[in-house]
């Protein structure tokens, strides 16, 4: 009995003694963490100007235009700029092809066009009130500048108010009874700061409509990445914000998806350097040979874009990426008649009456293809053959094009309207609150005679569903070197290069003819011995006896 | 009764084993390379193949030096004499035990076909071998000698295609190695230098 109770008493010292351990453990750690926040902020605030301490932002803003107005009083030449820029435009003309791109003009494999769906699609637009055409361009307070250089975290533009904040509670998603508070414009305005991986995030990340969906090497875990997922963005390491590369200081933004620069053969920029190349090739900062200790590497560099090798997989935050998106399935009713949604076992959306069938991905094998640089969009207008998979962008390139690379890519795969008549690609009004639009009432024809009127035209009345591809080029989540491609991920048999044109890949290509025929001749070389031999073998032990 | 010659001196029995080490670690990771069959893997087999390639090229720098300050090249002078003797022997002769008809002597150490069969490797095969190797080996440097245009897949079968007839000989020579006076007479003067004759 006494034995007992001394047991269970030492038993409680013992852990009362652990905790106090633990809980003096916890402490340091806390404050270390606290250190290295401050650390990290002080490194960033380098500015000379605290905006708090301005007298033009002492006021209630009512509007984001009124913050834009006090902006420009100091920053003359800023909102100018941003009108050249195509974050403002939403259109740009690829000068190799003439092309007019831009997502005023493209039409995507996801939620496919942008033109009748302007007060939703708008909330990643740098400006206010771009609703429809009539959109003024040349507005210097339609420019949007807390959208970039918000620092608190608290500006946020929600689908359905045509690119301006909630000034009061909204609810967001519609009618789900949760309401997102109102921005404090004067907090924002007075805590402004440098662009930052969460103010390009914002729209980047979330492209297609939701975390990762659309690019599969840019999601929300970029905000703060480790080493693994992305060694220039480490935040405990070189820290990088999307800006330390895609920045040519006039508020433009270097390096293009619809004009993408295949490869760079110079040497890395120096500070200052007078020059027109693109800031944000891999080459910009490393060079075209960067690898010191093995020349075979950037040998490879040659046919090789350096994301090959150096992106081995993308979606690997681990969030899923979304891979495919059919609209032909789309307008399913649930059981009780009412639009529905049918989760994945991943816990992701398979079905959306509203969108059709989805699958996902993560940690994915690009696909690689050759590229040059040049890039051709199916465009409205464009005939399609609706036999054949319509491709939305066609990253071309052949094995001795100058400046051609492989490339990885995320290729999006889709089923999406066409106008059978007309042979096009189909524009359709989904979102709104007319009952035009196909979230509304689902009916494609209606959706379709407002979208096709929009690009004035007239929908022919004969829908059909054509298999479409888009092609995403693999930049972002560049891994450390040691996770890059090792040599027999792609030097084998079943190496990720088979099937590429232009190459002669030692332990992938072989020639099988020739050595089927030498195999033949040294077995029977082997054979001949053998049986040589054996005679010699048979005769001698025949002598012996 | 057989009497004992010295055939073959230090520095060649060292330079035949060490070169037949060479040449099996080349072949067995040559043919890993190209894809024949996966043993060290990709990267590991292009190093050792590299590295007994600049073995063996430093081998064959004092090799071919002590060939010349010999005279011992005259080895490999070519001659039909007896060559038809000889076909006749490994065809018939051999299994009856019929007598050699080749005197194998310190001056002359290579039968008529081996003479034909070394000078073969000598002009042809290593040649082939060594050429698109070493061409094969400065792929990085091609562009800076005019070569950016030359497809690397001709090198790689031109290699392979010595690869394979090294390994054809390879075989043949390793069987007549039994093929003395006796089963072990020629492995024997290999190693130590002397060989039983007739």
């Amino acid at each position: 009995m006494k034995t007992s109770k001394s047991v269970i008493a030492a038993l409680l010292s013992t852990s009362l003694f652990l905790a106090g351990l633990a809980g003096a453990a916890e402490q340091p750690a806390t404050t270390a963490e606290t250190d290295k926040t401050v650390v990290a902020k002080s490194k960033r605030e380098t500015s000379t100007a605290d905006h708090s301490k301005y007298e033009e932002l002492q006021k209630q803003f009512k509007q984001g235009q009124e913050v834009t107005e006090a902006c420009i009083d100091c920053h003359t030449e800023a909102a100018k700029q941003i009108h050249k820029t195509k974050h403002w435009t939403w259109e740009y003309t690829n000068p190799k092809t003439g092309q007019k791109l831009g997502k005023k003009n493209v039409i995507n494999n996801f939620c496919t066009a942008t033109k009748t769906n302007m007060t939703f699609c708008a909330a990643c637009h740098i400006g206010y009130g771009f609703e429809d055409d009539s959109f003024d361009f040349a507005s210097e307070k339609n420019v949007d500048c807390l959208a970039c250089h918000d620092t608190t975290g608290t500006y946020k533009k929600y689908p359905g108010l045509s690119g301006h904040p909630a000034y009061e509670p909204y609810e967001w998603p519609a009618k789900s009874g949760k309401f997102k508070p109102a921005v404090d414009l004067q907090k924002v305005a007075q805590n402004v700061g440098k662009t930052s991986r969460r103010t390009c995030g914002a729209c980047h990340f979330f492209g297609g409509g939701g975390n990762a969906v659309k690019h599969g090497d840019l999601d929300k875990s970029l905000e703060n990445p480790s080493r693994y997922l992305d060694i220039h963005m480490d935040k405990d390491g070189l820290d990088f914000t999307c800006s330390t590369c895609h920045s040519d200081g006039k508020h433009d933004v270097a390096g293009s998806r619809y004009h993408t620069q295949a490869s760079d053969n110079k040497g890395p920029l120096l500070r200052g350097q007078k020059d027109d190349r693109n800031p944000a090739t891999c080459q910009a900062c490393h060079g075209d040979t960067p690898h010191e200790e093995d020349e075979r590497l950037n040998t490879h560099a040659r046919k090789l874009a350096c994301q090959t090798c150096h992106i081995p997989e993308y979606a690997r935050s681990p969030q899923l990426t979304k891979m495919s998106w059919d609209w032909s399935t789309a307008g399913k009713m649930g059981e009780d008649g009412k639009p529905m949604k049918i989760k994945a076992s991943s816990g992701m959306i398979a079905y959306d009456t509203k969108k059709g069938d989805f699958t996902y991905d993560r940690y994915v094998i690009p696909e690689y293809k050759w590229f040059n640089g040049e890039v051709l969009y199916t465009l409205f207008g464009d005939k399609v053959n609706p036999d054949e998979v319509v491709k939305i962008n066609d990253f071309r390139g052949e094995p001795n094009d100058p400046g051609a690379r492989i490339w990885p890519f995320k290729i999006f795969r889709g089923k999406q309207p066409i106008d059978a008549e007309k042979r096009s690609l189909a524009v359709f009004h989904t979102a709104g609150d007319d009952d035009t639009a196909f979230w509304q009432n689902f009916d494609w024809d209606k959706a379709l005679t407002t979208g096709m009127k929009a690009m004035g035209t007239e929908y022919s009345g004969k829908l059909s569903f054509v298999s479409t591809e888009m092609s995403w080029p693999i930049t972002h989540m560049v891994a450390p070197k040691e996770d890059a491609l090792s040599c027999a991920q792609c030097h084998n048999k079943n190496g990720r290069m088979q099937g590429i044109d232009g190459i002669y890949m030692p332990g992938t290509d072989n020639t099988p003819l020739l050595d089927k025929l030498f195999y033949i001749i040294a077995l029977l070389a082997l054979v001949g011995v053998v049986i040589h031999g054996a005679i010699r073998l048979i005769n001698d032990r025949k002598e012996a006896e | 009764m057989s009497e004992r010659i010295y055939i073959f001196k230090r520095f060649e029995r060292f330079w035949h084993w060490s070169q037949a080490v060479l040449i099996i670690t080349m072949l067995v990771t040559g043919f890993e390379v190209h894809g024949s069959y996966s043993l060290f893997g990709f990267e590991d087999a292009v190093s050792y193949h590299t590295i007994a390639a600049w073995m063996l090229v430093s081998l064959w720098v004092f090799a071919i030096f002590w060939h010349f300050t010999t005279g011992e090249w005259k080895q490999y002078i070519p001659t039909l004499e007896k060559v038809n003797a000889m076909v006749k022997y490994y065809a018939t002769g051999i299994f009856t035990h019929a007598p050699h008809p080749f005197k194998q002597t310190t001056l002359r150490k290579h039968n008529p076909l081996q003479r034909l069969a070394y000078l073969f490797v000598l002009l042809v095969i290593n040649p082939l071998i060594w050429f698109s190797g070493w061409l094969y080996l400065f792929y990085d440097v091609w562009p800076d000698y005019g070569l950016a245009d030359l497809p690397l897949e001709w090198v790689a079968v031109a290699h392979v295609i010595g690869a394979f007839m090294m390994l054809i000989f390879f075989i043949v020579h390793v069987y007549l190695a039994t093929a003395g006076h006796t089963w072990t007479s020629h492995i024997k003067a290999m190693i130590t230098g002397w060989e039983e004759v007739e």
